[in-house]
């Protein structure tokens, strides 16, 4: 378990460097074009990058967390949720606990974020917890929880700066290339002959670069980002025992087509499911950030008789009918043979009760309407009322039986 | 000259695999501490629920004494024991989680407990408790297995002799029943 993340992050610090070097070249080509020295372009290409990461590093986690709206929630404010967390917290071995956040959006979705791991937050919509059963939850959160402690967060967050910055200057650099690079070239030719051709190639060669560069970012962004979504899937089943909860989470994510107002195409690598997935993404798709759903579903459910990264990698590549895993050797015999668990409920649940949906959905609202302030007063009838914070006469009077109630 | 260098050299590094080896059996000796501790804070934290379990369910079950009696009983073995080794803490352990289960399963028919919310919040609370010592065991148990391959595979075998460091006890709830979660039908 500790073999893999090591084993991962070799190859993960080779597409980083490939970025790295992506971004390099860029700033090379710009300082080359406009100040006729490369150097110069290296070194705004540079400090253009430690000034977003810097901030990113710091405030990546508060930004990201205020982008999505999300609420921090306390023990008593939602003792089922803490308690899923801290199960998981144990179980990864995790030294400190992670702050909780929710999102009140009815779409399906969590993520987790924090530069390191004694300084993360997990992040859950509101509607996921109404939807999910308590294994389903351990499920997700525990794929959240590998995030965290494999480090994935601060490793995503480094990408999706570097393609950030990728993304900006080609964006500058292809407009002031379109329009500017005429007067300029023109100035520089009337200053001497021989440079024009040279000159010529580097236009070329910059524009292409400009063009393509963001993409090719973009494509390695999310080939990393799909390999530490199996990985968590992985790590996940480990944690729990239990690969069917959050198979039958994933599939509940699946199915619904309400989609994550607060997310926006940079972020989306953080959730668990990609929040802007089209209906039936297909298997190999390049430009996607998770693998899709139902074949996390498939494999999952492939984990015949245990829960080791041995037995998901074995699921992985019959799915696949590759001779290929997913995981590297070192990381599928990191752990022995792991067994499951049975599942938490007396009866399987494969037909929920109605009456416990019902529950969850009250109790998720309750929460959800305490986090914005909401009074909650007990009616001797057995009404429970709900009073806004905008409420402003001082009494108020019972709906059911008639009583007044002061706020 | 060349012979010297080269047995200057592999000195040097003889001793820095001597040094991390020797770090990470540290390492490993105290992720088992820690993982144990993990575990002691989660039982202490069942037989704290416990009184406070009794104390709501007296009213209710009136008829069941002796399922009563058989956790209160559990409990108080189990504490007696809570400074004794992972072996035999495994067994008293297991008891009381047994007796739990089954006192949460007959619950299960009385609809008045079942409406009441400190009971609630009570069996969130236990079932809660219940996951995470079989969390922090399975963490416990990996770490123990990692310690244990350490102290005993070629070479760090060696430096784990020198300085005395002894495997890890694995912690087993070894009530044979225990291993399925109850099963309970209502006919």
């Amino acid at each position: 378990m500790w073999e893999q993340i090591r084993s991962n992050q070799i190859r993960s610090v080779v597409l980083v460097t490939a970025m790295a070097a992506l971004l390099l070249l860029i700033g090379y080509f710009l300082g080359l074009y406009f100040f006729d020295s490369g150097v110069g372009g290296l070194v705004i290409a540079f400090a253009v990058w430690l000034i977003m990461s810097l901030v990113g590093y710091f405030q990546g986690d508060s930004i990201l967390l205020s982008l999505s709206r999300a609420k921090k929630i306390s023990r008593d404010d939602y003792p089922r949720l803490y308690n899923v967390v801290e199960e998981m917290k144990i179980a990864s071995g995790l030294e400190k606990m992670p702050d909780i956040y929710i999102i009140d959006d009815p779409a399906l979705n969590a993520f987790a974020t924090g530069r390191d791991p004694n300084k993360a937050s997990v992040a859950i919509t509101s509607g996921l917890l109404q939807k999910l059963n308590r294994d389903e939850l351990q499920g997700v959160i525990g794929h959240e929880m590998a995030h965290i402690k494999n480090r994935d967060v601060l490793l995503m967050a480094i990408c999706s700066v570097l393609l950030g910055t990728i993304v900006i200057l080609a964006w500058y650099a292809s407009r002031s290339l379109i329009f500017g690079g005429m007067t300029r070239s023109r100035s520089s030719s009337s200053r001497g002959g021989g440079g024009g051709q040279l000159q010529i190639i580097i236009l070329a060669v910059g524009l292409v670069l400009m063009i393509l560069a963001p993409i090719i970012a973009q494509l390695i962004y999310f080939a990393i980002s799909r390999k530490r979504e199996y990985l968590a899937d992985a790590s996940s089943a480990l944690y729990t025992r239990y690969p069917e909860g959050l198979a039958s989470a994933l599939e509940k994510l699946g199915n619904s087509t309400a989609e994550l107002k607060s997310a926006n195409q940079a972020t989306a690598p953080m959730y668990i499911i990609n929040p802007f997935r089209k209906k039936g993404m297909r298997a190999a798709d390049l430009t996607s950030t998770h693998p899709p759903i139902s074949e996390r579903v498939r494999i999952l459910r492939a984990m015949g008789g245990g829960a080791s990264f041995n037995d998901y990698d074995t699921a992985y590549r019959q799915v696949h009918s590759a001779s290929k895993g997913i995981l590297s050797a070192a990381t599928a015999s990191a752990v022995g043979s792991v067994g499951l668990r049975a599942a938490s409920t007396a009866e399987p649940a494969v037909e929920e009760h109605k009456s416990e949906k019902v529950e969850r959905t009250r109790e998720v609202s309750d929460v959800m309407l305490r986090l914005n302030n909401y009074q909650t007063i007990s009616c001797d009838c057995g009404t429970r009322l709900k009073v806004p914070p905008t409420f402003k006469d001082r009494r108020v009077e019972c709906p059911r039986c008639g009583r007044i109630h002061t706020v | 000259m060349i012979w010297a260098w080269i047995l200057i050299a592999v000195v040097v590094i003889l001793i820095i695999i001597f040094i991390g080896t020797y770090n990470g059996l540290i390492g490993l000796r105290n992720q088992v501490k820690n993982a144990w501790a993990q575990i002691d804070v989660q039982l202490k934290r069942r037989y704290d629920l416990i009184p406070n379990l009794m104390e709501t369910v007296k009213g209710y079950m009136k008829h069941e004494r002796e399922t009563l009696e058989a956790v209160t009983k559990a409990r108080n073995l189990a504490q007696q024991l809570s400074s004794a080794g992972a072996g035999e803490r495994g067994k008293a352990e297991g008891e009381l989680g047994m007796a739990l289960g089954r006192l949460l399963a007959v619950a299960e028919s009385y609809p008045d407990l079942k409406a009441n919310q400190n009971f609630l919040a009570l069996q969130e609370e236990l079932t809660s408790t219940e996951n995470k010592i079989s969390f922090s065991r399975q963490y416990y148990n990996d770490a123990v297995l990692r310690y244990n391959n350490k102290t005993q595979m070629f070479p760090s075998n060696i430096v784990a002799g020198m300085f005395r460091f002894q495997g890890g006890e694995f912690f087993e709830v070894t009530v044979a029943e225990q291993r399925e979660a109850p099963r309970v039908s209502f006919t």
